[in-house]
């Protein structure tokens, strides 16, 4: 579904602050794969989330999805193919427009928009539906403006979107991680009921080991701009969080340091 | 008397202005963007439809093509900013800019008048009832149109493009084209209202866009801080801007019938802006109470009571 070859990507390049982001990055995702990734702060997640999502374009290497090359797509090319849900829970929501408006733009993904009706009286049926899933209560607020919610409503309703159009790949870039513990487990427990639900490729970010070993059939750490354990099926499900710092030492030769990690333990 | 006898011109003038307001709402308040161009795009449709007129041209035809003249102006600021990476406001000040040559070409000299006795025009300052009758209808088809369009596929992504590009590029929103497409309406609506304003006034002049859009701010302030208490959707939000461009002038008209020195008019204006605008800020910087919950405020009172005693 997802795969990457040789990616290289280095920041101010010829400066003192040059900064190799990622190097020879390869990653293979089969389809219906939910992949969690965790790795310490610098290690290379965002850059790698952005690299497939077009922020940027690599130095090198290629990134295909569902066997299109998208290297050199730029990023609203790319929506029909990969949505990607936000840390900031602000950036994945437009706060002026109503909830339904909101999922009317996400419901457009990747087909040509036209002069047609934007938000149809079906169409709201329709989101009704998909927002009585998450049991917030949302489903009765249709016209409500998106910046009148919360943080974790507004997540949900982000995550919502994101899935609305069955995207070949979701990337979450530590999704729940600006959210209060008890929010982010709501927010954690909808995304994997949305993801199984409908095998949806997947990657997840997260600083949280537990929610890491707990989620998905795999799991990578990286280090450096590379991917340095790969664990998956049965071997991932018996995983320990020790374990799992002795795989990250083998691989990279150096200890785990991550201080989010540290203090959510 | 004076000043009643004044209304109806005030109602009229205020009735076109509001078309440019609404013009300016698209780009101040769904782009997000503070579009300078206007303040050239208003007067680039006056010299396009009095020179039109000038030469024999239909009048409805002179006006679609100020409509179009104007979107061209918003397309040069669009692409200004998103192909060439200018930021917003300096894209509108140098289509601005250019834009006083431009008109200077179009229009041929400084000032051209367009009388109504030997030209058809749709509405003069001589017949007021009709201008307003006239204006009224533009306005009325202009916020129809405005509406159905904001509520369709393409109308939803430009909203969004302005309320948040991010996650507006996360969804297949062509954020540069629809930044492009709302400016191109923008100034269109602003290019229409001047060559209106053209014919309402008998003339059309290279200096009469000067401050446009600190005029169109006032609009969308008073407008707005009206229709939002009432019901803060789209088509409530239009109607507010053109009530506010009425009121605008109503008061326009009022301060010089108290007999204020028109040279100081658009002194005026920008500081009566300027005020409105800081409003919010000064609100929440000076003038908030902090809310203490129940158990401490009553402590303070107790404190305040020993005090006393």
């Amino acid at each position: 579904m997802l795969e990457i070859k040789n990616l290289y990507k280095t920041f101010n390049p010829n400066t003192v602050n040059e900064k190799r982001a990622l190097s020879d990055l390869n990653l293979h995702l089969a389809p219906g794969d939910f992949v969690t990734v965790i790795g310490g702060n610098g290690a290379g997640k965002s850059t790698m989330l952005n690299a497939i999502s077009g922020v940027w374009k690599p130095d090198y290497g290629t990134i295909r999805i569902n066997g299109v090359d998208v290297t050199n797509l730029p990023a609203f090319k790319r929506a029909s193919l990969l949505c990607r849900v936000f840390q900031d829970p602000m950036k994945g929501t437009a706060p002026d427009m109503e909830i339904a408006e909101n999922l009317a733009i996400a419901a457009r993904r990747g087909t040509r928009r036209s002069l047609k009706w934007g938000c149809t009286r079906a169409n709201r049926e329709e989101y009704r539906a998909l927002l009585a899933q998450l049991d917030l209560g949302l489903e009765d607020r249709l016209s409500t403006k998106v910046g009148l919610l919360s943080g974790g409503q507004r997540q949900a309703v982000t995550l919502v979107m994101a899935t609305l159009k069955n995207p070949k790949l979701l990337l979450l870039d530590e999704h729940t991680a600006a959210l209060d513990p008890k929010t982010a487990a709501k927010v954690l427990q909808i995304t994997n009921k949305l993801v199984t639900e409908n095998a949806l490729t997947t990657m997840m970010v997260t600083h949280n080991m537990h929610d890491a070993i707990a989620y998905g059939n795999r799991l990578i750490m990286m280090s450096e701009g590379r991917i340095v354990v790969d664990v998956s099926g049965e071997e991932k499900k018996s995983l320990t969080i020790d374990q799992l710092l002795k795989l990250f030492e083998a691989g990279s030769g150096s200890a785990f340091v991550d201080d989010k990690e540290m203090l959510s333990r | 008397m004076g000043f009643l006898n004044a209304l109806p011109g005030a109602v009229a003038q205020g009735l076109i202005w509001g078309i440019m307001a609404m013009g300016l709402y698209i780009s101040y308040k769904i782009l997000n963007i503070a579009d300078l161009t206007v303040d050239g795009s208003i007067c680039t449709g006056a010299c396009v439809c009095a020179t039109l007129l000038l030469n024999g041209c239909n009048v409805f035809l002179a006006l679609l093509l100020a409509f179009l003249a104007g979107a061209l102006t918003g397309l040069v600021t669009g692409l200004f900013h998103t192909l060439l990476g200018i930021p917003a406001i300096l894209s509108g000040i140098l289509t601005q800019l250019s834009l006083w040559s431009l008109n200077l070409k179009i229009l041929g000299k400084a000032n051209v008048s367009i009388s109504s006795r030997s030209t058809t025009v749709l509405l003069t300052s001589l017949d007021n009832t009709n201008a307003i009758l006239v204006a009224g209808v533009f306005c009325v088809l202009i916020v129809v149109g405005l509406f159905l369009f904001f509520y369709t596929e393409i109308g939803l992504s430009v909203k969004s493009t302005g309320d948040n590009p991010d996650m507006s590029e996360a969804q297949g929103v062509n954020v540069k084209f629809n930044t492009v497409l709302g400016l191109a309406i923008s100034n269109g609506l602003v290019g229409l209202s001047g060559a209106l304003l053209a014919q309402y006034q008998g003339f059309a002049d290279i200096n009469m866009g000067r401050g446009a859009i600190v005029i169109g701010l006032a609009a969308i302030i008073i407008g707005l801080s009206v229709s939002r208490k009432i019901k803060p959707n789209f088509v409530v939000s239009l109607i507010g801007v053109i009530g506010g461009s009425i009121t605008y002038y109503l008061v326009y008209t009022f301060v010089i019938y108290l007999g204020l020195d028109t040279d100081l008019l658009k002194m005026l204006s920008a500081l009566v802006v300027a005020l409105f605008l800081a409003l919010p800020h000064l609100k929440s910087e000076y003038f908030t109470k902090p809310k203490l919950p129940p158990e401490l405020a009553a402590r303070e009172e107790n404190m305040g009571g020993k005090k006393d005693a």
